[in-house]
């Protein structure tokens, strides 16, 4: 059996290397303690430009990790609807390791007054729907007017009771999933060793070692690892370590159908991910933007990074999240501090009060 | 299709008007007659952006009042510790035998309550399978530990009557724990991403210091005779007073990251924490050399600990349910510029 380490970087033994808390760490498998020839970090690249919103993923892992049922709240074996989007999962937790963010977004189009034709019929035609006569001033009105007119209801809002012809809606479509940080809080802080840094460079618990103290809960700045209440322990995304040990790519990544979720060595994948945002821009979508893929950020680098068309918080993610143990060694320098300030008041107290 | 992510910045809001889901950070006054005196600094009125209003970092599944009790009941063990084998040194008996059964009682109490919130407590022990720096909780583990050894072992020598020369090496054992044991819960909150604790971290362990000070002196001022007492009531009233200064810094100088210590149950629990504490220390220093001062005192300098810890607790649960609290600082902190790392956004 491989010797798995259950240290985290601060805890490299003698061994020189810097970073141990903070910052990009060249190699983290061989800094967990493993012997040079262990295999390549692996992670994952989502695409979030190509995300279709099928879910895909998410059904993958549950049935792959027979991950239980449970509702936007993480309340398990509850079927409930979020009641704000498409996005009935909500969030991740013990039991979704993969959850695709839905967000419906509009915004307001500036249009020269008065029109021909309606505006946006300009627009190349993706959804193969012939536009209503245009030229026509009343077009608008006749297109509301025609319940068959399905574009005509689309730019309907009909909370407003508003044409929506002067509004845009998009919808952004992102498969949220475990970073595998470089710098994870929820490893450094683990006190019983039951998160490791795998052969792969991911992070995995041992379910037979996890007792559910729940530091890791607390700790980890992106709100991924969660405890399964009537279980006592946490669960998180193993990027299957199972699959992986036995040469396959992880569930989620097997099943996207347009290669939005991509498997494979980080190093190979951050220059794809460069690629494709250069391509992006290229093309004139200026809003296009690497999550995470920066060795240099708040974590070292994420193993699983993500190119998004938004701020980071419109998905849900922290738009600066820092590993909490990058202040740890300040935090043991002022319990320091305060400890010993305890002890001084104790003996200024005794020596400053009368003997009886 | 391209159509709507083409334009640069583009101006694109959530489309409904669901859940909160742009809105302004939430610039509230306080309701009424409150006094101006720990009034927060707020912040501009600000807008920000978050999926649907939900939470980014998830709840500390830390049940109340396992863990804050276990703050408390760790910071007046630790604290009686010290006081006992400084007093013991300075032959007051009874000062030092209820110093030392504060301490036993409190590091058994906290074991307890430390084991009973694990989600597993049969597997406490793998709390000791491995020694890590990086996790506050496992030096704490190997804190407490011998700690509640030496002082359960200390009080039990001490009361069977054998060995007085163990008895007081165990007293010196458990002080030297003492200490630690009550500051490392500060770095044990604060080495988290619940925003308000984290913020705070250069302060909480001064504040549980402090307030370990308060309970131990005030546990010990309600047991031991006046005449015995003086120590106890001055480091009581010692430590009432820097947990009230260093509070103050917490509840004052984050921004909207102190908000949660004003707002809802956390910001009453603060403040019943605030006025007892500060009535305890005022009625030690007047009346704590009568018998009837010195329990009264000692009860409001424990009840006021006590009432800390659960206020400190609560606070950053809250400060993790609303998302304003982790996208608006690191929002600032972005824009400051003065980070020494990176964006975690490449454009």
């Amino acid at each position: 059996m491989t010797s798995v380490s259950s240290a985290s970087p601060g805890l490299g033994g003698l061994r020189d290397v810097k970073n141990r808390l903070f910052g990009p760490l060249p190699d983290v498998a061989e800094e967990a303690g493993y012997e040079p020839d262990h295999p390549k970090r692996v992670g994952f690249f989502t695409d979030t430009s190509v995300c279709i919103g099928c879910k895909a993923c998410e059904v993958a892992c549950k049935e792959w990790n027979t991950l239980p049922m449970d509702d936007s709240h993480g309340e398990r074996d509850a079927l409930g609807l979020s009641g704000m989007s498409y996005d009935n999962t909500g969030q991740l937790g013990a039991n979704s390791w993969r959850h695709v963010a839905f967000i419906e977004q509009s915004r307001a189009v500036d249009l020269p007054m008065p029109t021909f034709g309606r505006p946006g019929d300009d627009r190349p035609h993706e959804h193969g729907i012939p536009a209503p006569d245009s030229g026509d001033l009343d077009s608008t009105a006749k297109a509301q007017a025609s319940v068959l007119n399905i574009e005509a209801l689309s730019e309907f809002d009909p909370q407003t009771g508003q044409t929506g012809a002067d509004k845009q809606i998009r919808w952004l479509m992102s498969s949220d999933v475990c970073k595998h940080c470089t710098h994870a809080g929820c490893l450094d802080v683990c006190p019983t060793g039951a998160l490791f840094r795998s052969e792969f460079g991911t992070v995995v618990v041992q379910q037979d070692i996890c007792n559910g103290c729940g530091y890791c809960v607390a700790a980890c700045p992106y709100g991924v690892i969660d405890q399964r209440k009537d279980d006592g322990r946490v669960f998180k995304c193993t990027m299957c370590y199972d699959r992986l040990t036995d040469g396959l790519q992880p569930a989620c990544a097997t099943a996207c159908p347009t290669q939005s979720i991509q498997f494979g060595d980080l190093d190979e994948l951050q220059e794809r991910a460069d690629a494709r945002l250069a391509t992006l821009k290229s093309q004139g979508v200026e809003t296009a933007r690497l999550y995470g893929r920066d060795e240099n950020d708040g974590v070292g680098g994420d193993g699983a990074f993500f190119l998004l068309l938004d701020e980071p918080e419109v998905y849900g993610l922290p738009p600066d999240p820092i590993v909490t143990t990058r202040d740890l060694p300040a935090m043991w320098k002022a319990a320091g501090t305060a400890a010993a300030m305890m002890i001084g008041v104790a003996v200024s107290a005794v020596l400053g009060s009368r003997r009886r | 299709m391209t159509g709507g992510i083409t334009s640069p910045g583009a101006g694109w809001r959530q489309a409904d008007s669901g859940p909160a889901t742009q809105r302004k950070s939430g610039k509230r006054r306080k309701r009424g007659g409150g006094r101006n005196r720990g009034e927060v600094a707020m912040v501009d009125d600000v807008e920000f952006t978050s999926y649907y209003g939900r939470q980014i970092v998830k709840t500390p599944v830390w049940k109340s009042p396992d863990v804050p009790l276990y703050l408390f009941l760790g910071g007046a063990a630790g604290s009686s510790s010290i006081l006992a084998a400084v007093a013991d040194f300075t032959d007051r008996p009874k000062l030092t035998r209820v110093g030392r059964m504060t301490a036993a009682i409190g590091s058994l109490l906290s074991v307890v309550a430390l084991v009973h919130d694990l989600g597993r407590p049969e597997r406490f022990l793998h709390m000791l399978r491995v020694f890590k720096l990086t996790s506050p909780l496992s030096v704490g583990t190997y804190i407490l530990s011998p700690f509640s050894a030496a002082a359960g072992a200390t009080a039990a020598v001490e009361l069977l009557g054998w060995f007085p020369r163990l008895e007081r090496f165990g007293g010196i054992v458990s002080a030297i724990f003492g200490g630690p044991l009550a500051t490392y819960t500060g770095v044990l909150l604060a080495n988290t991403a619940v925003p308000s604790w984290h913020a705070a971290y250069k302060q909480l362990p001064f504040v549980f210091g402090g307030s370990a000070m308060a309970a131990g002196g005030g546990i010990s001022m309600i047991f031991v005779p006046v005449d015995e007492a003086g120590p106890a009531r001055k480091m009581a009233i010692t430590g009432a007073a820097i947990e009230l200064a260093v509070m103050h810094k917490v509840e004052t100088d984050h921004g909207i990251l102190s908000e949660p210590f004003h707002e809802g149950r956390p910001g009453k629990l603060m403040q019943a924490a605030k006025t007892t504490t500060a009535a305890g220390a005022g009625l030690a220093a007047i009346a704590g050399r009568t018998r009837v001062g010195a329990i009264a005192s000692g009860t409001l300098l424990a009840a006021g600990s006590l009432l800390t810890r659960f206020g400190v607790f609560e606070a950053g649960i809250a400060s993790t349910k609303d998302p304003k609290y982790v996208v608006l600082p690191q929002r600032e902190r972005l824009a400051a510029g003065t980070n020494e790392h990176a964006s975690t956004v490449t454009r």
